[in-house]
C-alpha cells in the first residue's frame, strides 16, 4: 500500500505566550514539534503499513527548519520524507497551502505511483482550522473521511471508525482517498535513539515551485483569499458559579445573599 | 531546555531531546510514587529498552547505540533530572557492561548483547563486599581454579540492580595473598547454580533502584567466563569506574537542575513581604549559586567525557575524581539550599525537593566516596609534580 502522510511543524503550544503589545505569538525560544494530530496520523499509517505492507512517505510544507519535523517522522518509521519549500509559498492561507500540497502530491505520484491513502491530522494546533486536509482531497478529486480514530484495509477499501459528536461512525471508503485523523486510543510510538540519530543523516529532498506543475497565482499571499484584519487576545472569562440549593426559594435566597455581599444590589 | 545549537552536534541535540521527552512522559509523573513505595519500575525499564536506553554504551557493531562518553554524559543528565533512582539503575547497568567492553572476549560481548537487546536485560556490577568497599584489595570472595573451571565463594553487598539483573560482572580473588593482583573478573548469568540474591536494602534515597546482597556458594563458572586474565580484575574495575566518572558529574547536574527548576518556579510564585521571594536578595543568592553549581558540574562532567573519548585515561582518572567529588558535593549543597528556599514545603514529602535531597546524598557515597576521590587526586598530584 502506497501511503502519504502530510505533517506540519508547529510551535509547542504548551509553552506559548502572547506578546501583549502586538497580540501575536512569541515564537522566539519556543520549541517546534510535529503537530500532534499529524503524529497520530503517522502512527495510524505505520500501523496500516505493518498490517498490509507498503511504504509511508511524509510531506511537509514550510521553511528549511521544517526538516526537523520530517526527521522526527523518519525516526519513527516513515520511509521517505519530502519538504515543499519556496519563498513563493510564504504567507499561504489554508486554500493556497492545500493547493500547493496537492500539486506536490501530484509530483510525488508521478515518481512513486498513486497514493492509496493520504493521511492528515484533523487540524494543526497553531491555526486550528481543520481545513487543509479536506481541501487537499477536493483539489485531488478524491473522497475524504474526517476525524478517523481507527483504520483497516478491507479488500480494496479502507474501513474507518470516525468520531462524531455523540459516538462513532463506521464508514468504508474506496482508494485512493484522504483521511484526517483525530486523537485515537493509542499514542505515537517513540523513535529509538539509533533511528533518531540515523534520521539526522537522511536526505530530505526539497520540492520548489520549479519542481511542481503549479500556477503561482494560487500560491503564497496572492493566492490566499484569507486576510487577517486584526489579531487580539480574547479576555479570559472567569468561571461562573453554580447555585444548587435544594429548592427554588433556597437558590433565590442564596443568589440575593451573594449579590448583596458583593454590593451589587 | 537550553538551546545548545552549535555547541552540541545535531545528534547530541536529538539524543538529549528524545531522552528528555521519553523521561518527562514515562518517568517524571511516577517518580514520587516509586520513591515512596520503593518500586523498581520494570515496565518503564522495558519501555526504555525499546528506545535503546539499556544499550547506550553497547557499540553499534553489537547492535547497541554506541554512544561516546560525552553523549552518555548528556543522556545521563536527562535521566537523573527525571529520577536519580532510574539513573542509578542505568548507571549500574553501564558498570556491569563496561568490563566486557574493556577486556571481554568476542563471545562474552555477543552473549551480553543478546541479553541486553533480545531480552531487554539488566546487568549488575558486583565488586563491593561487607569488608571491602573503597579498599577493593581486601576482596574476600574467592575463585578457586579447578581444571578449566573456577569455584566462586563469597558475599557481595550494595549491588545495584542485583534483584532483577540477568547477568553479573563479579570480582573475586584467585589468591588472597596477592592482594589486588589476585583479583579477577567474571561474567556470570543469573541462573548459574550457587548464585543467590539476598537482602534488599531499604535506602534513604534513589529508592526506585534496587540494591542487594549477592551470595556465591560453590558457584562454578568456566574459564571462558573470565574477563581478561587472572589478576587483572582490579585494573578492569578501576578502568570501569574511571570511565563511569563523567556520568557521576553529569548525573549530579541533572538532579541539581531538577532542584533548581522546582525552586525558581516556587520562588516566582511564593510571596512574602508583598513580593515574590525571588525578588529577595537572600533567595537570589542561593538560586544563583545553585544554577552555577549545576552548570559547572555539567561542564566538568563533559570535560572528563572528552578526556575519555580522546583516550587520555590518565588525565580522565584524575579529573574524573575531581568531577565526582566536586559535582556531588555541589549537588548536596544545591539540594540543601533547595529545601531551605522552599522552607516548610521543602521539608514536606508532598513537595519534590525533599526526595532530591535524599537522592543527592548517595552520590557522595557510591562509586568511591568523595573522601577516596580526594586521595586519588592527591596521589595524582604527587606523581605529577
Amino acid at each position: 500500500m502506497n501511503i502519504l502522510v502530510c505533517v506540519k511543524q508547529v510551535p509547542d503550544t504548551t509553552e506559548i505566550r502572547i506578546d501583549p503589545v502586538t497580540n501575536t505569538l512569541i515564537r522566539a525560544g519556543v520549541p517546534s514539534i510535529v503537530n500532534p494530530f499529524d503524529a497520530y496520523a503517522l502512527e495510524m499509517s505505520l500501523r496500516l503499513k505493518e498490517a498490509v505492507g507498503g511504504t509511508v512517505i511524509v510531506l511537509s510544507m514550510g521553511p528549511e527548519q521544517a526538516k526537523n519535523a520530517l526527521k522526527e517522522c523518519l525516526a519513527i518509521g516513515a520511509d521517505k520524507a519530502y519538504l515543499c519549500s519556496d519563498r513563493a509559498f510564504g504567507g499561504s492561507d489554508t486554500l493556497a497551502t492545500s493547493y500547493i500540497l496537492s500539486r506536490a502530491i501530484k509530483a510525488l505520484e508521478a515518481a512513486n505511483g498513486t497514493f492509496d491513502v493520504i493521511f492528515c491530522g484533523k487540524q494543526a494546533i497553531d491555526g486550528d482550522t481543520a481545513q487543509v486536509g479536506p481541501e487537499i482531497a477536493e483539489h485531488l478529486h478524491i473522497p475524504q473521511v474526517t476525524y478517523a480514530v481507527e483504520t483497516s484495509l478491507c479488500e480494496n477499501s479502507i474501513r474507518v471508525k470516525r468520531e462524531v459528536e455523540d459516538g462513532f461512525e463506521l464508514v468504508s471508503v474506496s482508494c485512493p482517498c484522504l483521511i484526517t485523523v483525530t486523537k485515537p486510543k493509542f499514542d505515537p510510538r517513540y523513535p529509538t535513539i539509533r533511528s533518531r540519530m540515523a534520521a539526522n543523516r537522511a536526505e530530505i529532498p526539497v520540492l520548489t515551485s520549479a519542481d511542481l506543475d503549479i500556477a503561482l497565482s494560487y500560491a503564497g499571499l496572492k493566492g490566499s483569499p484569507t486576510k487577517v484584519s486584526k489579531t487580539f487576545t480574547p479576555s479570559l472569562k472567569q468561571g461562573g458559579i453554580r447555585i444548587s440549593e435544594e429548592t427554588g426559594i433556597g437558590c433565590a435566597k442564596e443568589l440575593v445573599r451573594l449579590l448583596t455581599e458583593r454590593k451589587i444590589i | 531546555m537550553i538551546d545548545l545549537t552549535g555547541i552540541l552536534t545535531e545528534d547530541q541535540i536529538a539524543l538529549r531531546q528524545l531522552i528528555h521527552d521519553f523521561l518527562a512522559k514515562e518517568v517524571v509523573p511516577y517518580a514520587a510514587e516509586w520513591d515512596r513505595d520503593a518500586i523498581f519500575p520494570m515496565e518503564t525499564y522495558k519501555k526504555g529498552c525499546e528506545i535503546g536506553l539499556n544499550a547506550l554504551e553497547l557499540p553499534a557493531e553489537y547492535g547497541g547505540v554506541g554512544l561516546s562518553a560525552l553523549d552518555l554524559a548528556i543522556a545521563m543528565e536527562e535521566v537523573c533530572w527525571a529520577d536519580a533512582g532510574f539513573g542509578a539503575t542505568l548507571g549500574a547497568h553501564g558498570l556491569g557492561m563496561k568490563p566486557l567492553l574493556i577486556a571481554g572476549s568476542e563471545a562474552q560481548r555477543k552473549h551480553f548483547a543478546e541479553i541486553v537487546l533480545d531480552k531487554k536485560g539488566l546487568s549488575a556490577f558486583a565488586l563491593t563486599e561487607p569488608n571491602a568497599g573503597s579498599d577493593a584489595g581486601a576482596t574476600a570472595t574467592t575463585a578457586r581454579r579447578v581444571g578449566n573451571e573456577y569455584v566462586i565463594n563469597g558475599r557481595k553487598c550494595f549491588c545495584t540492580n542485583a534483584e532483577y539483573a540477568d547477568i553479573f560482572t563479579v570480582f573475586a580473588t584467585v589468591d588472597k595473598s596477592l592482594g589486588i593482583k589476585g583479583i579477577t573478573a567474571f561474567t556470570v548469568d543469573r541462573d548459574t547454580p550457587g548464585l543467590t540474591v539476598g537482602k534488599h536494602e531499604d535506602k534513604m534515597g534513589q529508592r526506585s533502584s534496587v540494591t542487594n546482597d549477592v551470595v556465591f556458594e560453590d558457584m562454578v563458572v568456566s574459564e571462558s567466563q573470565r574477563i581478561g586474565d587472572e589478576g587483572k580484575g582490579f585494573k578492569i574495575a578501576m578502568q570501569t569506574l574511571d570511565r563511569g566518572r563523567a556520568g557521576a558529574a553529569a548525573s549530579a547536574a541533572g538532579v541539581g537542575r531538577a532542584a533548581l527548576e522546582h525552586c525558581v518556579k516556587y520562588a516566582k510564585e511564593r510571596c512574602t513581604m508583598g513580593k515574590p521571594i525571588i525578588e529577595h536578595q537572600a533567595v537570589q543568592i542561593m538560586l544563583a549559586d545553585m544554577a552555577t553549581a549545576v552548570e559547572t558540574s555539567r561542564q566538568i562532567g563533559w570535560y572528563v567525557a572528552r578526556l575519555i573519548d580522546a583516550g587520555n585515561l590518565k588525565e580522565a582518572a584524575k579529573v574524573g575524581a575531581m568531577s565526582k567529588c566536586y559535582a556531588t558535593d555541589a549537588l548536596m549543597k544545591t539540594c540543601t539550599d533547595a529545601v531551605q528556599i522552599m522552607g516548610g514545603y521543602g521539608y514536606s514529602k508532598e513537595y519534590p525537593v525533599e526526595k532530591l535531597f535524599r537522592d543527592a546524598k548517595l552520590f557522595q557515597i557510591f562509586e568511591g566516596t568523595n573522601q577516596i576521590q580526594r586521595t586519588v587526586i592527591a596521589s595524582a598530584l604527587k606523581r605529577e609534580y
